[in-house]
């Protein structure tokens, strides 16, 4: 990471703490917001968090592990999670997880090597009566069949 | 590609889905005593919607009872059970009788701040919530004097989740809100006197809130005249799976099965799932069985399994399911699961003996009762009811083991 980046995910960070504050309640708030912008939580980041919020690092990583959501491994610009809770695996899951794989090239839980995409499971979005249903970074698409999957897919940056 | 967030509202009902104008129960709540509103409350039997069922005058009153400088109202949209999205319907279409609710539980309880709990996953529903508050600022519903009355101040923020299943669980939910790993804590001390920050905090689900709106402004004895004896007023059921309409439906507690699976068009069924992935499966022998707190208890989800599926993939997927959600803190729960799933694997692969499959049960009962909080307590029930329920599918014992793909 080159120096000025770090200083420019330094301020970021700064300018998080300032709206959210120092308590450990912020924490789980700073790390969604870090999250939601660089789809990762790089290890500089965790270390920058938790001296701000003066405590350990390890608390910051052990919090970010606990969610799904929170990742500290670089991930790709959009992540699209495709439900595989029970419902939407009877309304055709398996028809719509063959053809995003094919399609990508990748299988779940890997990221196109553009890095524009990554594919993981979730469990259930709350849309059983209208799945199969998948997320694209917070938007939620249902109804899907592998070709509106695919053009959904294809659409996003 | 337009994202799409349309609701399946299929059947309006008569208590929750009914007329309802925005900031009534606010209007009402405040000239009336904080004893007044507990009565009425009390008298209308209201048991939590979460799944719990744990009567929401009792935590109210030990919340009020509490001697603290703070109070704390949660409101519970960390829906996340498996079948369940009533309160997605009634964030996006009625969130006033949720916000309501809560200003009035913050009125009545003495708290001055109420927090939404959203599932990551609702993500969404975020900007159209914020600016249902805004408007509710500009009514004078929410913030200081609360419509003029002096001290009467009440606001509510709204808190993002991160796709955790287990943060539905109250102590897991606070926890999360405190910043920390969603682990449930011990209970007791129960949240009503060390809850968010150590304050007493009533954690309510997005529906029970909804439904104290309209006791206020209507009363307990009109929200009693639907319903059984024990399970009063009505519910909202999500009903997905194999039926003609799946959607979300608005009927009293103490419904049968059958005539649920007749409203939704379902045929052919085979079993229906009643509480979602924690809950029971149920057989067609038994669809004369009532749907309430008594009998067949639910959070609200009922997923329909017609002839065609294949029962031991369906427990699979449960099985699946709380392997990757269990905390992994307390190892009746965290070694449990895997250990129900390797079994699954087995029967799969027709490698069993029926003496480990009944050993796995035993160990399904020591989980219901040494787990430490409600997911690995309620984990078991699927494996136990689908393979008690189902053996002669399961089990048929043609030289291979099983047969399984949809038939």
């Amino acid at each position: 990471m080159l120096v000025l980046e770090k200083n420019a995910l330094s301020e970021e960070i700064e300018s998080l703490v300032n709206q959210y504050g120092t308590d450990r309640p912020a924490l789980l708030q700073i790390l969604q917001a870090i999250n939601r912008k660089h789809k990762h939580i790089s290890d500089f980041a965790q270390q920058e968090v938790a001296r701000f919020l003066n405590i350990h690092p390890v608390e910051v990583f052990s919090v970010i592990t606990f969610y799904s959501f929170l990742c500290s491994e670089p991930k790709g610009r959009n992540i699209v999670r495709l439900c595989r809770t029970i419902s939407c695996d009877m309304a055709g899951k398996d028809a719509v997880e063959a053809t995003v794989t094919r399609e990508l090239g990748i299988s779940f839980g890997e990221t196109t090597k553009d890095k524009r995409i990554t594919l993981e499971y979730t469990n259930c979005l709350g849309m059983c009566d209208q799945g199969p249903a998948m997320l694209v970074n917070e938007k939620v698409y249902t109804h899907l069949d592998p070709e509106t999957a695919v053009n959904i897919l294809n659409e996003i940056k | 590609m337009k994202f799409t967030k349309t609701n399946n509202k299929k059947r309006t009902g008569p208590v929750l889905f009914s007329e309802y104008c925005a900031g009534d129960a606010v209007k009402k709540a405040i000239n009336l005593s904080r004893e007044d509103i507990l009565f009425e409350i009390k008298n209308s039997g209201l048991k939590g919607r979460g799944g719990a069922g744990f009567p929401t005058a009792t935590k109210w009153m030990l919340t009020a009872a509490a001697n603290a400088d703070e109070k704390f109202i949660v409101c519970n949209a960390d829906e996340g059970e498996p079948g369940t999205f009533k309160d997605r319907v009634l964030l996006l279409e009625y969130p006033e009788l949720v916000f309501d609710g809560m200003v009035v539980a913050g009125y009545t309880i003495g708290a001055k701040t109420g927090i939404v709990y959203l599932r990551g996953e609702y993500e969404y529903m975020l900007e159209s919530l914020e600016n249902h508050l805004t408007g509710m600022r500009n009514d004078h519903l929410l913030g200081k004097n609360i419509l003029g009355r002096e001290g009467i101040d009440f606001e509510i923020r709204i808190r993002l989740g991160s796709g955790a299943y287990v943060c539905g669980e109250e102590t897991a939910l606070i926890e999360s809100l405190e910043g920390c790993r969603g682990e449930p804590r011990n209970r007791p001390p129960y949240p009503v006197n060390t809850g968010y920050l150590d304050y007493p905090t009533v954690v309510n689900n997005v529906e029970t809130l909804s439904s104290v709106s309209h006791i206020i402004v209507k009363n307990g004895e009109w929200f009693k005249k639907n319903g059984t004896n024990k399970s009063t007023g009505s519910k909202l059921f999500s009903v997905s799976g194999d039926c003609g309409k799946p959607g979300v439906y608005e009927l009293p507690w103490g419904t049968k099965i059958d005539v649920l699976l007749e409203i939704v068009e379902a045929k052919n069924t085979k079993a229906v799932q009643v509480g979602g992935a924690s809950g029971v499966c149920i057989p067609k022998s038994q669809f004369d069985r009532t749907l309430a707190y008594e009998d067949a208890a639910t959070g609200g989800s009922i997923i329909i399994f017609n002839e065609s599926r294949d029962m031991l993939k369906i427990l699979k997927n449960f099985m699946e399911f709380f392997v990757e959600e269990s905390c992994g803190q307390c190892t009746p729960c965290r070694v449990g699961n895997i250990k129900l799933m390797e079994g699954i694997t087995k029967i799969e692969n027709g490698n069993y003996t029926f003496a480990y499959i009944n050993t796995l049960k035993e160990l399904g009962k020591t989980m219901q009762v040494a787990s430490k909080c409600g997911l690995g307590q309620s984990s078991p029930n699927a494996f136990i009811s689908i393979l008690e329920n189902f053996k002669e599918e399961i089990f048929n014992t043609n030289g291979k083991g099983i047969s399984y793909g949809k038939a």
